[in-house]
């Protein structure tokens, strides 16, 4: 197998080079999707027979939900990618990823507990779900915290990438919950095998939200992994030329 | 179209208040996603240009 792939992202300069290559067509991507996913799922499809429009909140909880879990997974592998080959991006994109990720478990916890007081009656019940996604947000919380808190960078890289792995064990919980024990949260409506158990008028402006929003992080966590690379490299020859450019375009 | 009027879809059928505040409160937070990177980079980037002045002066 050819690892030259692999070996790029080993150079900030590349990374830095074909990121602003892939940012604009991610943005444009996350804004047509989002623009046409929040219509559709507002105005256009169908009313839910038994929550009747209330339903519509899933259009943002579950996206927000899925990208939540996501993000974590893409931050523990890239944790272990940090940890075993040492590779200094792995690390930007794990501290750049986690604010994101909180958001939006953030998004995912109160638009759901938005949507449970008309359904269930109640904004909050420590439930195996709502409770595991709980947990997900302070590992989020921890790992920001752990990130600022030790300055020297090379053992903050490595205590994040430590609890971004053992976090993960929280993943599957999530994902399981609904299954193991009693709970009030519904199981999953899409699986990988067999059919959905939504009709089409209400699952694709769900698809498409979901990956409207997967693009949107896409393009945040980008932007962000510019700057920290342009910051983190600051002494690199590329990165005072590419600084400086940008501060004369920005003058005139 | 699933709603008859204007009117009617600002009301979701009762749950408006409930709808609207969700999308609401998840809109502010995307947008918030958005736009503090773009001051980060730029307040770099003027950070940066102070530095080069300062530099160049001396």
């Amino acid at each position: 197998m050819n690892w030259t792939w692999f070996h790029k992202w080993g150079s900030p300069k590349w990374f830095y080079e074909m990121s602003g290559r892939w940012l604009p067509w991610l943005a444009v991507a996350a804004v047509l999707l989002l623009a046409v996913g929040l219509v559709w799922g507002l105005a256009y499809a169908p009313p839910e027979k038994y929550q009747g429009n209330s339903y519509r909140i899933i259009y943002i909880h579950v996206p927000a939900a899925f990208l939540a879990q996501s993000c974590y997974l893409m931050m523990a592998i890239a944790g272990a990618v940090g940890l075993i080959w040492k590779m200094k991006l792995a690390d930007v994109a794990l501290q750049q990823a986690a604010p994101i990720g909180a958001w939006m478990c953030f998004i995912a916890l109160v638009t759901g507990a938005i949507w449970g007081k008309p359904t269930w009656g109640t904004y909050w019940i420590w439930d195996a779900r709502l409770t595991s996604m709980l947990i997900l947000l302070f590992l989020y919380f921890g790992i920001i915290a752990l990130g600022n808190a030790i300055s020297n960078r090379d053992s903050a890289a490595k205590a994040c990438a430590v609890l971004a792995l053992v976090g993960a064990v929280n993943i599957p919980i999530i994902q399981k919950s609904v299954e193991w024990w009693n709970t009030l949260h519904q199981p999953a409506t899409f699986k990988i095998t067999g059919k959905a158990s939504m009709n089409a008028e209400m699952w694709l402006p769900l698809l498409i939200m979901v990956l409207g929003f997967y693009c949107f992080f896409g393009a945040v966590l980008l932007m962000r992994m510019r700057l920290e690379v342009l910051r983190r490299e600051a002494r690199a020859r590329w990165v005072k030329d590419e600084v400086a450019g940008l501060v004369k375009a920005g003058s005139k | 179209m699933s709603f008859a009027s204007f009117g009617e879809f600002l009301a979701m059928g009762n749950h408006g208040p409930y709808v609207w505040s969700a999308y609401g409160i998840s809109l502010l937070v995307l947008a918030l996603n958005v736009v503090l990177p773009i001051l980060a980079r730029r307040r770099y980037l003027q950070d940066e240009a102070r530095r080069l002045r300062r530099e160049e002066a001396k």
